[in-house]
């Protein structure tokens, strides 16, 4: 049987994953890919932990299942925004390349 | 069984995760992250939490992948140019990334209460829908609501944003 450490894990894992498509990918829609991944990543621990915390009837806690259904809500109207915004970047400035975005660099 | 599949969806998961982050087309990243929401999906049905792995495909893979893959064929991205890389960048992502799971491992290795196996449902085949809809409406109508309002603010400033014309 997989213990909450095995979740935890794996969790932290795809949190890294996606920390690293921040840090080392220059487009910047694989920015916004690896934002859903850490936001995944929040996801899995939260379900793990309302798994392996039942509440006194012997049911999963179903406090951190709402969350993680409010947090996919979120996640879902970041996305439409932000790619609305990303559209308009790039009908401006005709990149997706981070490093070309540089005008209010000093 | 539960421990063997468990393995199989998260290293499909963590495989195609690092797929998103180091294959150099975009629609390509793209289908690696819908194939890590799915695999995400099982893994949440191996914590039974049903209704969640069904929002995940449903919302996730359906709704947010469709739109990232509408927007990058609208912009018609081809592979990037390998452009040079730059070493700090690497080692200063390395750094950070490496630190992070260096700090969590060490937190799961010290702490014996998360070595505990699944402990076991009362009725194992309970309502998952109904649990989280109780949950939902009852404590937190309030957020509920919010959010709904959330999703409407976010269709305007969407709409907004879209024109040709932006004053």
């Amino acid at each position: 049987m997989p213990t909450l450490a095995h979740y935890l894990l794996v969790s932290g894992l795809l949190f890294s994953l996606g920390l690293a498509g921040v840090l080392l990918r220059r487009n910047i829609l694989i920015i916004f890919m690896g934002l859903e991944l850490m936001l995944n990543a929040a996801n899995l621990s939260l379900v793990a932990f309302s798994r392996f915390n039942l509440l006194p009837n012997g049911l999963p806690n179903y406090n951190a299942q709402v969350l993680v259904f409010f947090i996919i809500t979120v996640a879902a109207a970041e996305v439409a925004v932000g790619l609305a915004i990303i559209v308009a970047l790039f009908r401006a400035k005709q990149t997706t390349h981070v490093e070309d975005l540089n005008t209010l660099k000093f | 069984m539960q421990l063997a599949l468990f393995w199989i969806f998260s290293i499909l998961m963590l495989a195609f995760a690092l797929g998103v982050v180091f294959l150099r087309n975009p629609v390509s990243s793209a289908m690696s992250l819908v194939m890590t929401f799915v695999a995400l999906a099982a893994v949440f049905v191996t914590l039974d939490a049903f209704f969640i792995a069904v929002v995940q495909v449903l919302v996730y893979a359906g709704a947010v992948m469709v739109l990232f893959l509408f927007i990058i064929m609208l912009l018609d991205l081809r592979a990037e140019k390998q452009r040079k890389v730059r070493p700090s960048a690497w080692l200063g992502g390395g750094l950070v990334v490496g630190g992070f799971m260096a700090a969590i491992s060490q937190v799961i290795a010290g702490w014996p209460a998360l070595h505990q196996t699944k402990p076991e449902l009362s009725d194992p085949s309970f309502n998952d829908v109904a649990g989280v809809g109780f949950t939902l409406f009852r404590d937190f109508n309030l957020p509920f609501q919010i959010i709904g309002v959330l999703l409407l603010v976010s269709t305007v400033g969407v709409v907004l944003l879209s024109r040709k014309e932006l004053k």
